[in-house]
């Protein structure tokens, strides 16, 4: 007979769900240690996405578990939701505190859990990587549950070593016993490795064999003196091969621009420490938090005005900002102290291919840039590329969603009970997965006409659904019929139900969506090339939206693009378009000087061109006014890079600062406010003539754009009562653009969001696809 | 209808609407320009061709020549020599007679120098409106040459991709003219009959050449996506080994056009075995039309369906056919 005494405290169980990003980041050990410390009995297991504590104890101290798992956790962890369901059998749990067996339970909480992302070393690991009396001091693939790789390793969930790339690496007794202990920073953290057991480091020699002989630091020293030596390496990372040269060495810089025929796109560079950023750029606390933070992003960072810089003049040539970013991995942290200087660090491939992840093929494809290969025998899963984001309006805006962002799920406002696959546009694609409230985005792939980065899109569409066990019932694609995500889409079962989605649509709802906008809104949609609703190339568009729809209310006003993709190449014949053959006149006398400053022939024949309609279709494009603007100012003639012309012409622009517009007016055709340009571009052309400098047009420009959709977006709130402003398409991620629109937005009593997690680019659109299509099978339409 | 430009469009139109519509009395298996009817034990081949070139006149030819060189190519691409053509007119009310007797002369001249007699014909004029000047509709019957039966179907993995002449200059030539741009001074259609040119590569190749196709609209884009699809197969062309004419690359680069969609009317591309490749390449330099054939590319039995080009970066892009009017793709 059991007598319980009645002083003692009323024994409870508790069941504590624990939704976030509680996986991959040490939260076991940290509720092991937390219960154990506090004498609850139980367990603890990862169940899907989420941690789940069954626990047994007196209840304020049940109590006290839940505040500290929701006030304490672990450094990155995010605690989003923690339910208690209170009742259970006691006598089941047993007396101490466990940790349990993964268990999967896909079939009860259809969501994308259990992949988490990859996450920069720790500071206790740095620690260690250069403590000559730890076990791992400068071991390259240090780790722990708080960092490490993970998205880039994973072959299927739930996420435990044997079914990652680490299962070919048996665990020497020491690491096993960290891994197998509670208390320790490496209980479960499933990359766990030592030099002993762990993967390895080579070197190869570009056209040679790689030396199985060679030991790691060997590897490496071969790799830093070629560097050193002004060569360019190509260095196996966590999500793909990345070149890397002396960012300090100008003629290194240029054989690298040279062998990548990459002329002018700025390379981002990775440097030491924050103190060494400091030195490069200006950084303020919201751009530092992003620096340092477990994505280690590249983070676009403005240049100090005037000032000498360190980096070679090939870096970023023609910009003022500069993409920084800091070591994410140990083996960057070895190269970056053994260098002891900024160091170019660029994507593993040639123009638009995808980042080479695969040994045999990297060394293949890379042989003609690299001097060298550092690799090593950890295999890579997925592809992940470097991501990349700058901070506008004090908040995250992100160009290039990849490694340490990807494949976090994110919300879906209306929730679905279908499996919906997403497709995207063209450049900068990524596929978006989505069931119940969650969109999964995947990675930035690069631009689907090149051939290996359609077969990467088949090939990371094929792992992600296969590790969610996603089957789609759903297709949402552009209307454009060219793009060869279209055409993927049309090449599926006939069975699938397929949602098409206009490409400014898209771009505005993925906006909406992820600032939460719920009813009707603003949609101000800025870029370079979409296809609209009528057939024709839109690109500077003023819709009234909801997640199911749109009406066009407004638009830029019209330009022929004289050879179609020839004229997004050059913006010159760009200016040409708007110049001869515009929807809005520009007179002759301030055109003449461009127009004399262009070959003859080549105008004498764009001029037919645009008369006669050949290959001359007409875009209300807004990218394409910030085009033809940059050549009209004499700033960009011909593009190296997409955006070049805009990049450089709000460069200009920031060196002036002005804030006043040039003319402009709106005009009414056929129902839609346009924004007629030609004031706009006769101010700038007879300014520049009479001598007014570049930058400051440029920023009158910028001005211009601003006051016009304020104004457009003011109409349009009159009109339909509708005061949220969503704000998307490529041209937001034009900082002064997009914000001095969210302030003069908000002075005119609007609300403007801009993107954030999502790219305002076209790696977007297909969170916006999924947004779209989920919205409308929920209303049965 | 837009389904004009020749690319995935017409494909879709034939594949959707035209071919259905036939039921029963559709053709078995893959469509071809040509197709061979076996009568009595004898391979016929047949074709048939609808020429409404604007304009009708161009440097290197008129619509006479090409509605003669047209049919004849079609014949050949199925490896037949052209025994009789049918040639019907379509004339608009008011259309010049000097007009009509030049082409009708062209017809002429060109049947002549392919050796082949025009043995029927019609001619039809509606009123004004109706037509756009003049069309021609050339229908020819072929007799197959023994010892090879290329077929849209007939490419294989290991296949060599060979082309007979540079590319380019018709299509180009023909907007040009149409649009008043001028380069037509330095360019002419490429317009000439290839089966003289196929008959010597059946004799150096014998069944090792397994596909031919003229890339008339669409460009070789088409030509070579259509194979593509048909085969089953991938096709991986070296884009520095295209052969296109400077003044042609210079036309094509201010018209923002590639110069792998733009017409051909006198050069073939054909599919042979490896081990015949040489024999078959050295055959077509032999003749004039094929005196500056090349090696283009390999099919290969990955990415079926799928046409690459691999640049001159090391990169390799997707040459697709066109889809309707170019839109750009470039956001
Ligand atoms: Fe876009
Ligand atoms: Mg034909
Ligand atoms: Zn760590
Ligand atoms: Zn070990």
């Amino acid at each position: 007979m059991a007598v319980t005494p009645r002083e003692a405290p009323a024994r409870e169980v508790w069941s504590i769900r624990v939704r976030g990003t509680v996986q991959g980041v040490g939260f076991r050990p940290f509720v092991h240690r937390l219960a154990s410390g506090l004498g609850l009995d139980g367990t603890v297991r990862n169940v899907d996405g989420d941690v789940v504590v069954e626990v047994a104890g007196p209840a304020d101290t049940l109590a006290a578990l839940v505040r500290a798992l929701r006030e304490q956790p672990p450094q990155h962890a995010v605690v989003a939701h923690v339910t208690v369901t209170r009742g259970g059998d006691a006598g089941a749990l047993g007396a101490g505190f466990t940790v349990a067996l993964s268990t999967s339970a896909a079939t009860t909480r259809p969501g994308f859990a259990g992949l988490p992302v990859d996450l920069a070393t720790c500071d206790d690991c740095i620690r260690e990587l250069f403590d000559p009396a730890d076990r791992r001091y400068r071991y390259p693939f240090v780790n722990c549950t708080a960092c490490g790789p993970r998205a880039t390793i994973v072959d299927a969930l739930p996420y435990d070593r044997a079914r990652t790339a680490m299962a070919g690496f048996a665990l020497c007794a020491a690491c096993a016993a960290e891994y197998a202990d509670p208390t320790d920073r490496r209980f479960h953290a499933e990359p766990v490795a030592c030099p002993a057991c762990g993967p390895r480091l080579s070197w190869r020699p570009a056209g040679e064999a790689s030396d199985p002989g060679a030991t790691s630091e060997e590897a490496l020293a071969a790799a830093v003196a070629t560097i050193a030596a002004g060569g360019t390496v190509a260095v196996k990372g966590l999500g793909g091969y990345q070149l890397v040269c002396d960012a300090t060495d100008t003629a290194a810089v240029h054989r690298l621009r040279t062998r990548k025929r990459r002329l002018r796109k700025p390379f981002a560079v990775m440097v030491v420490d924050t103190a060494a950023a400091g030195v490069l750029a200006r950084i303020s606390p919201a751009e530092l938090r992003l620096l340092t933070g477990p994505a280690r992003p590249i983070v676009l960072l403005a240049t100090h005005p005037g000032a000498p810089t360190a980096l070679a003049s090939g870096v970023h040539p023609g910009t003022d900002r500069v993409g920084l970013f800091l070591p994410g991995t140990p083996l960057h942290h070895l190269l970056l102290r053994a260098l002891a200087r900024p160091l170019v660090v660029t994507s593993g491939n040639l123009s638009d291919e995808p980042i080479a992840i695969d040994d045999t093929d990297a060394t293949a494809r890379l042989a003609p840039v690299a001097d060298g290969f550092l690799l090593h025998d950890r295999p890579i899963r997925a592809r992940y590329d470097d991501s990349v984001v700058r901070v506008i309006g004090g908040r995250r805006f992100t160009v290039r969603r990849a490694r340490g962002y990807a494949p976090d799920p994110l919300p879906l406002p209306v929730a679905t009970d279908r499996s919906i696959l997403a497709v995207g546009a063209q450049l900068k694609h990524t596929f978006t997965l989505a069931r119940a409230d969650r969109a999964l985005v995947g990675p930035h792939g690069g631009s689907l006409d090149d051939a290996d980065a359609l077969a990467a899109f088949h090939a990371t569409l094929g792992q992600l659904t296969r590790l969610h066990r996603f089957t789609p019932d759903v297709l949402a694609h552009d209307l454009h019929p060219g793009y060869l995500s279209t055409r993927y889409a049309a090449g599926q079962p006939p069975g699938l139900r397929r949602v098409p989605v206009q490409h400014h649509h898209a771009h505005v709802v993925s906006c909406a969506a992820e600032n939460g906008v719920r009813g009707p809104f603003l949609g101000v949609a800025y870029d370079g090339l979409g296809l609209g609703a009528d057939g024709t190339l839109w690109g500077g568009e003023l819709l009234l939206a909801s997640y199911t729809g749109f009406r066009r209310l407004g638009r830029f006003g019209t330009a022929p693009l004289p050879g179609g993709e020839a004229a997004v190449r050059r913006p010159a014949r760009m200016a040409l378009g708007y110049l001869l053959g515009g929807e809005f006149a520009v007179p002759a006398g301030p055109a003449a000087g461009f127009l004399g400053r262009m070959p003859s022939a080549e105008r004498d024949t764009i001029a037919r061109m645009v008369a006669r309609g050949v290959n001359s279709p007409h875009t209300s494009s807004a990218g394409r006014l910030f085009d033809a603007m940059s050549s009209l100012l004499g700033i960009c003639d011909d593009a190296d890079y997409e955006g070049e012309a805009a990049v450089l012409l709000e460069a200009a622009a920031a060196a002036s600062g002005g804030t006043e517009p040039l003319p402009w007016r709106l005009t009414e055709v056929d129902g839609l406010w346009v924004y007629d340009w030609s004031g706009t571009l006769t101010a700038a052309l007879e300014r520049a003539r009479a001598g007014t400098p570049p930058s400051e047009l440029a920023a009158g420009f910028h001005a211009t754009i601003v006051a016009v959709t304020v104004a457009l977006c003011v109409r349009a709130a009159e009109q339909t009562g509708v005061t949220a402003v969503c704000l998307s398409g490529g041209c937001m991620q034009n900082r002064i653009l997009a914000s001095r629109l969210l302030t003069e937005l908000g002075t005119a009593g609007l609300t403007g969001h801009l993107n954030h997690d999502v790219p305002a680019n076209d790696g977007g659109i297909s969170y916006g696809q999924a947004v779209v299509a989920a919205a409308t099978c929920d209303e049965g339409g | 209808l837009g389904h004009g430009s020749g690319g995935q469009l017409s494909a879709e139109l034939i594949g959707d609407v035209l071919v259905p519509a036939l039921g029963s009395a559709a053709p078995a298996g893959a469509l071809e320009d040509a197709a061979v009817v076996p009568i009595d034990g004898v391979d016929v081949v047949l074709s048939t061709d609808a020429y409404v070139v604007s304009p009708l006149f161009f440097p290197g030819g008129d619509i006479g020549a090409l509605a003669v060189h047209g049919t004849v190519n079609d014949l050949a691409m199925r490896a037949a020599l052209p025994v009789a053509l049918a040639v019907a007119y379509v004339v608009e009310e008011g259309f010049p007679l000097a007009d009509l007797r030049r082409v009708a002369a062209s017809v002429g001249a060109a049947a002549r120098a392919a050796g082949v007699p025009v043995v029927t014909g019609d001619t039809k004029v509606v009123g004004r409106g109706a037509a756009d000047g003049l069309y021609v509709v050339t229908t020819g019957v072929g007799q197959r040459l023994a010892g090879a039966a290329p077929s849209a179907t007939g490419a294989a993995p290991g296949d060599a991709v060979l082309l007979s002449g540079p590319i380019g200059s018709h299509g180009t030539t023909i907007l040009s003219v149409r649009e008043g741009l001028g380069f037509d001074a330095d360019i002419c259609s490429d317009t000439q009959p290839l089966h003289r040119l196929v008959a010597a590569m059946v004799d150096a190749g014998g069944d090792a050449v397994h596909a031919l196709r003229d890339p008339t609209r669409g460009g070789i884009a088409s030509a070579l996506n259509e194979i593509a699809v048909t085969s089953g197969v991938g096709i991986e062309i070296d884009e520095q080994a295209l052969p296109v004419p400077a003044p042609v690359q210079a036309a094509c680069e201010i018209l923002g056009l590639d110069p792998a969609h733009v017409a051909n009317e006198g050069c073939l591309v054909a599919f042979v075995a490896a081990h015949r490749a040489d024999a078959v390449l050295a055959a077509m330099r032999s003749r004039p039309e094929g005196r500056a054939a090349v090696n283009i590319g390999t099919v290969r039995d990955t990415e079926p369906g799928r046409v690459v080009v691999r640049t001159s970066v090391g990169s390799r892009r997707i040459l697709d056919m066109l889809v309707g009017e170019q839109l750009p793709r470039i956001c």
